[in-house]
């Protein structure tokens, strides 16, 4: 197979396939060359935030960053209901990060206000609330909660029907996605790079590496470098219940079909064909010390999937000196950012160029200066 | 729309459904006495509110989801009819609390 593309996005889990609908939205041809089934993807392990809130602490850019995609995804949400007639289900009403305790609010109120200290940070009126004002927007709190903070650009969506509207508005753009076809090289020579797959070889006129963190080892390919690694993480989902949830909360949340998801392990066992039971126990009860009713509803599934994370934990976003032409993205947040990747990115990719006022703070070179840089990307 | 058999001479059971007094046989369970009581007895499911009846009988589809004594999304093929059981038909999503 040998076919001319304007662009070959590597990676189709939802970074990919956002960037790749951006793409094909401003009228390129785009092909997506994807791994199977059972890669290990990071779209599987995600817990569908919108998420604002104690984003960027270490590093402002990412900050306004983050506030940028949740201003536009209503755009997005709107333009993928258009485009395919499905809803997302975006909900952007504001959301919560609960505590128990007096010791993990103090810990809490001390981080709001280490991000109000930020310099050069957007205001995202993260702010604290005690237990009384917590109740009167979520009633259903347990005795145990001793307040939390609460930012009013927070919500959260629908990530798989996201993932099957931006599927299904690939086909529409006329983007080829193939699945089976992990990358094992890429060259480039005569002004466009050629793609080595299991099934054949891809010619385009750019790449974007979106593969997760298969990027690690395809950005060196094309003069580029993607520190990052993988975490593991654990999702819980209880049968469907009527609405009792209004907010998301950052471990907790209530879907538009009544499904409790209750997630936000980080674990650094890398297996994620098994699945840790003590560390389902915690975040269960901690589910059920803040809405007790929730021990009434029975576990319906329950799963572990890899994630990504850059190693600063902020997202890598860079363009190639020795190969024009090739990018390569990271992040661990791909639901937040979607709209980022859906506009900005493939705005900037079809362009040739990576604006530096937008994402010049994201370059892998803040990783030369040997800094050691652990900061907050994920809050 | 089921008839229960002549040769059928199991005892009685007694038990409510949505407030009302039904009699039902002992070895039924939760499901078998719905559809024998002659009652409408369709639940409405979580998400599109579409009307079901019990349909597999053996623990597998959960069309049979029923609030049984106080407790919601009980699967009622899979649960014995009780003397004084209370069962009411669950239109919905589980209740908080239920």
């Amino acid at each position: 197979m040998s076919k001319e593309y304007d662009v070959a996005v590597v990676g189709g889990g939802l970074l990919g396939s956002a960037i790749a609908w951006g793409i094909g939205r401003l009228g390129k041809k785009v092909v997506v060359l994807d791994e199977g089934d059972i890669a290990k993807r990071a779209s599987r392990a995600n817990f569908a935030l919108v998420w604002v809130q104690s984003k960027g602490l270490g590093m402002p850019a990412y900050t306004g960053w983050t506030v940028r995609a949740s201003e536009t995804w209503g755009k997005l949400a709107a333009e993928l209901k258009d485009q395919t007639g499905l809803d997302v289900a975006l909900q952007q009403n504001g959301g919560f990060h609960l505590t128990l305790g007096e010791n993990e609010f103090a810990q809490r109120a001390q981080l709001v206000t280490r991000m109000h200290n930020q310099v050069g940070a957007a205001d995202y009126k993260m702010e604290m609330l005690s237990a009384s004002e917590v109740r009167r927007m979520l009633p259903l709190i347990g005795p145990e909660v001793s307040g939390g903070s609460f930012s009013p650009l927070d919500g959260h969506v629908n990530s798989l029907r996201t993932f099957r509207a931006f599927h299904t508005g690939l086909k529409l753009f006329g983007v080829d996605y193939f699945p089976e076809r992990p990358v094992s090289a890429i060259t480039r020579s005569g002004g466009e790079f050629r793609l080595s797959t299991s099934q054949g070889e891809i010619r385009a006129g750019k790449v974007v590496l979106s593969a997760g963190n298969a990027n690690q080892t395809l950005a060196p390919m094309v003069g580029l470098s993607a520190p990052m690694g993988p975490t593991r993480g654990q999702i819980v989902v209880t049968e469907r219940t009527m609405p009792f949830l209004p907010h998301p909360l950052t471990t907790i949340r209530q879907t538009d079909e009544g499904t409790v998801m209750i997630g936000d392990s980080k674990e650094d066992q890398l297996d994620d064909r098994t699945l840790n039971h003590a560390v389902n126990a915690v975040m269960a009860d901690r589910a059920q010390r803040m809405f007790p009713h929730l021990a009434r509803l029975n576990v319906v599934r329950t799963w572990a999937g890899i994630r990504v994370m850059p190693r600063d934990g902020f997202p890598i976003y860079d363009q190639s000196a020795s190969a024009p032409g090739a990018f390569v993205t990271c992040c661990h947040s791909g639901v937040t950012l979607a709209s980022n990747h859906a506009f900005e990115i493939a705005r900037m990719v079809v362009a040739g160029a990576l604006e530096p006022e937008l994402v010049g703070a994201f370059s892998a070179r803040r990783f030369d200066a040997n800094r050691a840089a652990t900061g907050s990307g994920y809050y | 729309m089921f008839k229960r058999s002549a040769q059928d001479d199991r005892r009685p059971v007694h038990i409510v459904v949505d407030g009302v007094a039904v009699e039902a046989r002992e070895g039924d369970t939760v499901s078998a006495a719905l559809l024998a009581s002659g009652r409408d007895v369709r639940r409405a499911t979580a998400v599109s509110g579409a009307p079901r009846l019990p349909y597999c009988m053996m623990g597998v589809c959960f069309d049979c989801l029923v609030t049984i004594d106080g407790v919601g999304n009980r699967q009622g093929c899979l649960v014995p009819v009780a003397e004084g059981m209370q069962i009411d038909i669950q239109k919905g999503k589980r209740e908080i609390g239920r």
